[in-house]
Parts: structure tokens; C-alpha cells; sequence
């Protein structure tokens, strides 16, 4: 399968192209989001209904990851 | 001038609809909010569908296929979408709601920790790339999810360490019983079966906490067994999308919208099918959406002609509520700061007292955030039998930005 590069918190990443991005989040154990309390959270139910997967994708904020397919220089921030 | 047919969905109920309404001149347009057509069970592309359902799409001549499109809402002829270039208002002279169901999560403690997720939620990621060889995997809840996820999981090299089913073993027996009727069913309920032979199986059992730094690592059940795991999959069966349908105002009954025989709402020329109208799986998604898509271009005869199946697939809708209903025990699951609201992060002792949904979103902004009580509406109708009173616009979040121009 093709390997693309994506960017996750500034740092390099080589996965298979069309990845789903909340299941690349997850292989690498990075936490998508803080809750309000400060929790780390990851995706829940894999299908856009949710919404605690949400990143920043090319700096456009609460893009839920679970619903994109990884692109050539997709640039994802995840809240620290 | 031809019928402007709009499908809410392009899992198989709504693929079956397109189908069936792409044998008239009817003008459709399918909307999904992932760029692929097929929806959870068919997900990763309409070449996942049955064959007669990908030449829709080769066609491309009578159907418009609206990916990565959300919906906002809708009035009595015309359906507010977000679509990747902002907001579109789409007009509809019939339109055939297909957009399925979610699964219902419970809260228990630990059940916000990472790798905590739902039992077709890790299935939707393993489609997606999610590297599961060789990890430890509990699924956990109920419903027969659990065991086709799990087979499925092992076949990619997973070690299922358990599944846990809270369902008692007589009413599991019975369930298997009943698939007498319906032979494709009962096959693939043997091969899952068959694959997990070696893997312990815990019905009448269930989560009661998850722990872990960071993300899970170990569960306690109610058998007092201790499990080490990588994920947890879990979750207690499936609720219908029944917002839109609200909207829309369509009678909605016990979570389920009501349709008649041609699987129009109590809306004119509004049409349910699958999941919709009482969870069933694929088998009746297909034949509700062949028959709606069918009625809604006026194509009554052949609505007609697949009543038959339409009946088995509602009872076999019936047998799997009744074998798989959720015991008293797990209202008692969810700890004084457990969580219930993930989005607000609103723990328990500030709901229990509450008189309602209303009053707890007021109170605590319970239900108010992202997900727009998506996950935690279920929760408390099975925890505080709250029911929603109301279905506001926009049913997804929208920026202020797309809103503005709306209304130019």
C-alpha cells in the first residue's frame, strides 16, 4: 500500500494512504483532544456521531478525525 | 418534470432505496456524512455493496451522491445541510430518512479512559488502518455485535481475551433458537461462533470498571475476574438517529420512528427504513429501503410484493430487543463522579437529582456540547427514563460563519 507523510503535532508521521486518522491517532497512543476537566480522550464510536475525536486539521479547528482519510501533508494538531 | 427524491444515508437501507427509485425517472440525490457510500456495514466503499448497488454509482445519470455532507435540519420541503462548501438548502418533494443508528454507550467508571470504545467504533477503525494484531482485546456489552466484532477482530490476529454479554445464557439460547427461521443469519452466527471456540465467553457478566494511565489497561468484571487488555470495545446495543426524524415531526415511539407498510412516517411523503424504525441489522435495512425507495416513486405494486420479507425482518427486529434487554443492575454500574456528559464532563451525582433532561441541561450543560446529547441522551433514558422533549436546529454543530451566510 502507498505510504504518505502526514504531520501530528509538528512531528513526521509515514502512514498508508486513506488511513483513517482517529485509527492513526490511536496506533501512536496521542491523545486527540483535553476534555474540560483536562482528560485526554481519543475516538469512541468510529462514525461522526460523538464528536471526542475532533482535531485541527490544516488549522481549521474541530475536524472530527474519524470521518477523514489521511492526505499527503494533512497537518494535524491535537490539543496538548 | 421529474420527482426530486432525497435519501438521508447511503448504508444499505439507503442504497437499497436509491435502487429501487433509480427504476423510475426520479431525480435522486443521496446524502452521507463520510466521503464513501456504504455506511457502517458496508464501510469502506459502495464495492463493499452488493453489485446491483455499486452500478448506481457507475451510472452516475439519475443519482447525485452529496458526501461529507452534515445534517443541520429541516422544514417541511426542504433539508439544511452542511456540505464541504458550506451550507446548501435542498429542496424535496420525497424524502426517504436511511441514517441508522448509533450505539448506545453506558457509563461505568473508567469508560472515558483512551482505548475505551464501541464494539462497532473499533470495528470502523480496524477498517480504517487501526493495527490490532497481536493486542489484547475485551468486547464487552451487549448484542450480537459482540461476538461478529470479536470473530472478525481474531481473524486479523487479535487475542480476544474475553467477551462479556450481559445477557443471561437462557435468553442467549433462546435468541440462537429463533434464528431457526432465518438460515443466512444462522450461518453466520456459526462461523463466528466457530472462530471463537478457544475464547472465553462470559454471558450474564459485564464491565464494572476500567483502569489504566493514560489509556486502559485492566478490567474488573462483575464475575470479579480481572482482565489485562490494550482496548476496551464496549457497548450496549444500538439507538436509533432518530433526531431528524423529530424534526421532521415524525412520531417517534420508544426510540423507534413509526412507519406504515410502505414505510412512510407519519409525515406525507416522508419515508423511514432500517435501523430507523427498530433495529434489525442488514437483512431488514435492505428490504425497508427497496420498499421505501419503491413507494416513494410510486411504484406501489412492487412495494407490495416484499411484504413478506418486511414482516420477518420486523420480527426478527422484535426477537433481538426482547433477548438482548438491558438489566436493573447496570443503572447501579456508574459511581457518584463518574462521568455521564463526556463533552461538559458532568458526573453523576450532579444528574441523579435532577427531574429531568431539560432541567439537567439548564442546570449542568449536560447533553449541551459537541456530540449534542448524542451519547449521553441514551445514557440517562436508561439511567433516569428522561426523554428528549424537544430537537433543536442545527442538529450539528455549524460555525457562525456558514449560519450568516445561510441567511443571505
Amino acid at each position: 500500500m502507498k505510504q504518505i507523510h502526514i504531520s501530528i503535532n509538528g512531528t513526521r508521521y509515514h502512514v498508508a494512504e486513506h488511513s483513517n486518522l482517529a485509527a492513526v491517532l490511536m496506533d501512536n497512543t496521542i491523545a486527540n483532544r483535553r476534555s474540560v476537566t483536562g482528560e485526554p480522550r481519543m475516538a469512541v464510536c468510529g462514525m461522526g456521531s460523538c464528536g471526542e475525536c475532533r482535531v485541527t486539521i490544516n488549522q481549521q479547528a474541530h475536524q472530527l478525525a474519524c470521518l477523514q482519510q489521511c492526505y499527503e501533508g494533512m497537518e494535524v494538531q491535537c490539543e496538548p | 418534470m421529474s420527482l426530486n427524491l432525497v435519501i438521508v444515508g447511503a448504508g444499505p437501507a439507503g442504497l437499497a432505496a436509491a435502487w429501487s427509485a433509480s427504476q423510475s425517472n426520479a431525480n435522486i440525490t443521496l446524502i452521507d456524512q463520510y466521503d464513501q457510500a456504504g455506511g457502517q456495514i458496508w464501510r469502506g466503499g459502495a464495492n463493499y455493496a452488493p453489485k446491483r448497488y455499486q452500478h448506481l454509482f457507475a451510472q452516475q445519470t439519475t443519482l447525485r451522491y452529496l458526501s461529507k455532507t452534515h445534517m443541520l435540519g429541516a422544514d417541511a420541503d426542504h433539508l439544511f445541510l452542511a456540505t464541504p462548501n458550506g451550507p446548501q438548502q435542498l429542496a424535496f418533494d420525497r424524502l426517504i430518512l436511511a441514517n441508522g443508528a448509533r450505539e448506545l454507550f453506558l457509563p461505568f467508571p473508567g469508560w472515558t479512559l483512551p482505548k475505551v470504545l464501541g464494539v462497532g467504533g473499533l470495528q470502523a477503525l480496524v477498517k480504517g488502518g487501526l493495527q490490532i494484531a497481536g493486542k489484547n482485546i475485551v468486547v464487552a456489552g451487549s448484542g450480537p455485535l459482540l461476538v461478529a466484532v470479536a470473530s472478525q477482530l481474531k481473524q486479523r490476529g487479535t487475542i480476544i481475551k474475553a467477551v462479556v454479554e450481559q445477557a443471561p445464557l437462557g435468553q442467549l439460547l433462546r435468541f440462537g433458537r429463533s434464528l431457526a427461521g432465518y438460515p443466512t443469519k444462522i450461518v453466520q452466527a456459526a462461523q463466528s461462533l466457530a472462530s471463537l471456540r478457544n475464547t472465553p465467553f462470559y454471558p450474564n457478566a459485564w464491565v464494572v470498571a476500567a483502569e489504566g494511565d493514560g489509556a486502559v489497561q485492566q478490567l474488573r468484571l462483575s464475575n470479579h475476574q480481572i482482565i489485562e487488555c490494550d482496548y476496551l470495545a464496549c457497548s450496549w446495543g444500538l439507538i436509533a438517529n432518530s433526531e431528524l426524524a423529530q424534526q421532521l415531526g415524525c412520531t417517534v415511539e420508544h426510540g423507534s420512528v413509526l412507519v406504515d407498510r410502505s414505510q412512510q412516517t407519519s409525515v406525507n411523503h416522508v419515508y423511514a427504513a432500517g435501523e430507523l424504525t427498530g433495529i434489525g441489522g442488514e437483512d431488514k435495512a435492505i428490504i425497508e429501503g427497496q420498499i421505501a425507495g419503491f413507494a416513494a416513486t410510486g411504484n406501489y405494486h412492487a412495494a407490495s410484493q416484499l411484504a413478506n420479507k418486511q414482516a420477518q425482518a420486523r420480527q426478527f427486529s422484535q426477537q433481538l430487543a426482547t433477548s438482548f434487554a438491558l438489566r436493573p443492575e447496570l443503572r447501579q454500574l456508574a459511581q457518584a463522579n463518574t462521568l455521564v456528559c463526556r463533552c461538559e464532563d458532568v458526573a453523576f451525582e450532579q444528574l441523579q437529582h435532577q427531574p429531568s433532561w431539560r432541567s439537567a441541561k439548564l442546570q449542568t450543560r449536560c447533553g449541551m456540547g459537541v456530540c449534542q446529547g448524542r451519547v449521553c441522551s441514551g445514557a440517562t433514558q436508561y439511567l433516569f427514563g428522561w426523554g428528549q422533549d424537544s430537537v433543536r436546529f442545527p442538529l450539528h454543530p455549524v460555525s457562525v460563519a456558514d449560519l450568516v451566510m445561510e441567511s443571505v
